[in-house]
């Protein structure tokens, strides 16, 4: 509860918490007000009178129109949902096969393999673009999205896998022993017995990578290069900026469009979004 | 589910291969280390070797030995940007632990609405960086920036702010984007450490007639350790590796002066296409990953030791 006198209450809490929210909040608000602003407005000096920044009583939407009319936006859009969920989907067939096998099967090396994955989950992009770029030349998926339906998976399996061993172990051994003694196969009884009590884990999973996929920049930067195979990020970054100029009404515009699908999946799972974060923080 | 019981319920037990766990654990382990191979291990020894040569676009290369880091190493754009790239570690990761832990300790309260807040602080982590990152340019635009008109009008500033336009500026904003993206990540994971400290700790420590400091000082913290640990640890490796809020903030200008090592990799081996120099000066974050991997290694081995 929060406590005390209520002057305190005010310094101590209110107060604070006003202050972060709103700083955390308000570039959200300034996309969303610039994307619907005229130029003639937005391209105001700062320092002219009258000038009230945080309202317009005259919204268009000439910005979205050039947006959708002008460039390939839908397209980026479609092809980011596209990467995005066949990668997901890679990431979490393959994470709970492997948080499976390195959580409930003894073999050997299972736990230098569980510690190569776990290394595997703290390598960044940026170590490797450069190689990777020459590999995907070389294996001529260049400018397609394969590029990063089959790179994306080398950030979202080690972070499944590591939170899905979590999930695993703590469902009692006795279940599927009981399967088997049933006469299930250790297949079935990883299918339809483990899986089934697994599925929160999975969702968190799932959400998780969705959103990392959705929020990968350097990858798809560098393998794509023409305008129909973009991304949101990347097709903002290359189109909307021309040399020096930033056609910000815009630009504003998709990044406020590009990042609705991840905040609706987002607002739909919160509660396992946040169990994704600290899972993958706990492991 | 139904299906389920009628296949289980087969008397006879197929003795495929699958039913050996060694066997089983191989298939189920395939498909990962197939992809973390082919695009991690592979791309990992490729980089090496690219970093001995003198390859660059299109054109492949022949062995030079260490030339390329002893290039490197001589240039005054790489030394700045490895002096950049611990600082901006450094100091966003301080900002943000100090940040994260008073906003969490906040989020931690009970309070109408908190499911809602706890929701919205999650928003910078989650909106691409890239995306974000515009709207904090537009706000930096030396003609037209928001925050030259709020300091302006609160009586802060009489001229303008050039903040993307002059060196030191330039790397303090884009301290402030990272740690306004990264804050939520710490506040979120750090609340959730501090839910698991029972409340019963601080009730009785406040009865022996602790003051609020020495309760967080000789409770919360210690306990919190072994998250803040693990937070930290991650978060050291993101920002060390940062490439899209540099790239989209300043490209790495003015005149060179806000580098990280990604940003620089960048623009010598795509934008100028010598993938050898590139290559060795993204292989840099390596000795740096190697280390906190390492820790971090050596205090999960502890921890599952106790």
């Amino acid at each position: 509860m929060v406590e005390g006198s209520r002057w305190r209450r005010w310094v101590s809490f209110y107060i604070p918490l006003t202050a972060f929210m709103v700083v955390l909040l308000f570039p959200f608000y300034w996309m969303i007000i610039t994307s619907v602003r005229p130029d003639k407005e937005l391209y105001r000096p700062w320092n002219a009178k009258n000038y009230n920044p945080f309202w317009t009583w005259n919204p268009t939407l000439e910005h979205i129109r050039m947006l959708l009319e002008e460039t390939m936006f839908m397209t980026w859009l479609w092809n980011t949902m596209l990467i995005a969920l066949a990668s997901t989907i890679i990431s979490l067939i393959c994470g709970v096969f492997a948080g499976y096998a390195l959580s409930r099967l003894r073999f050997r090396f299972a736990g230098m393999l569980g510690t190569g994955i776990f290394i595997t989950y703290l390598v960044p992009q940026t170590l490797l673009f450069i190689p990777l770029a020459d590999i995907i030349r070389d294996f001529h998926i260049g400018d397609t999205p394969w590029s990063l339906i089959l790179t994306y998976p080398t950030f979202l399996i080690p972070f499944s896998t590591w939170l899905m061993m979590g999930y695993f172990k703590a469902i009692p051994k006795e279940l599927e022993e009981c399967a088997r003694i049933d006469g299930a196969t250790r297949w079935q009884a990883m299918i339809w017995i483990i899986l089934p009590v697994a599925i929160p884990g999975i969702l968190s999973a799932g959400i998780f990578a969705f959103t990392l996929s959705w929020n990968e920049f350097i990858y798809a930067l560098v393998f794509l290069s023409s305008s129909e195979q973009k991304t949101v990020p990347v097709g903002i970054v290359s189109e909307l900026v021309r040399g020096d100029v930033f056609f910000w009404g815009s630009l504003m515009a998709g990044a406020l469009l590009g990042s609705i699908p991840v905040a609706v999946v987002y607002s739909f799972f919160v509660e396992h979004y946040v169990a994704g974060v600290t899972g993958s923080v706990k492991g | 589910m139904s299906q389920a019981m009628a296949t289980m319920g087969r008397p006879h037990r197929k003795a495929g291969v699958l039913e050996d766990e060694r066997w089983f654990a191989s298939a189920l382990l395939f498909p990962t280390a197939v992809l973390l191979g082919l695009f991690i291990a592979y791309p990992f020894v490729e980089g090496i070797w690219l970093s001995l040569t003198n390859s660059r676009v299109g054109v492949p290369g022949h062995f030079v030995g260490l030339a390329n880091f002893d290039k490197v190493w001589n240039d005054s754009i790489f030394r700045t940007a490895v002096w950049n790239t611990c600082w901006y570690t450094f100091i966003t990761t301080v900002l943000k632990l100090v940040l994260g832990l008073w906003l969490a300790q906040l989020l931690n309260r009970n309070f109408k609405g908190k499911a809602w807040v706890r929701a919205f602080v999650l928003l910078p982590f989650i909106i691409p960086t890239v995306l974000s990152t515009f709207a904090w340019k537009w706000m930096f635009d030396p003609t037209f920036s928001v925050l030259n008109w709020m300091l302006f009008q609160l009586g802060f500033i009489t001229t303008r702010i050039n903040w993307l336009g002059e060196p030191g500026l330039a790397f303090a904003s884009i301290v402030i984007v990272n740690v306004w993206r990264g804050l939520p990540f710490y506040a979120i994971s750090l609340l959730a450490g501090l839910q698991t400290i029972s409340p019963e700790l601080q009730e009785a420590a406040a009865i022996d007639g602790a003051n609020g400091w020495q309760r967080f000082r000789h409770i919360t913290w210690p306990l919190l350790l072994p998250v803040t640990m693990v937070v930290t640890l991650f978060s050291v490796i993101q920002t060390f590796a940062d490439f899209q809020l540099v790239y989209v903030l300043t490209g790495g200008g003015p005149a060179n002066a806000t580098h990280l090592f990604a940003t620089y990799a960048y623009q010598i081996g795509i934008g100028t296409g010598l993938l050898s120099e590139g290559a060795a000066i993204s292989l840099a974050i390596f000795p740096v990953l190697f280390v906190v991997v390492l820790t971090q290694l050596l205090y999960i081995r502890r921890v599952e030791t106790r």
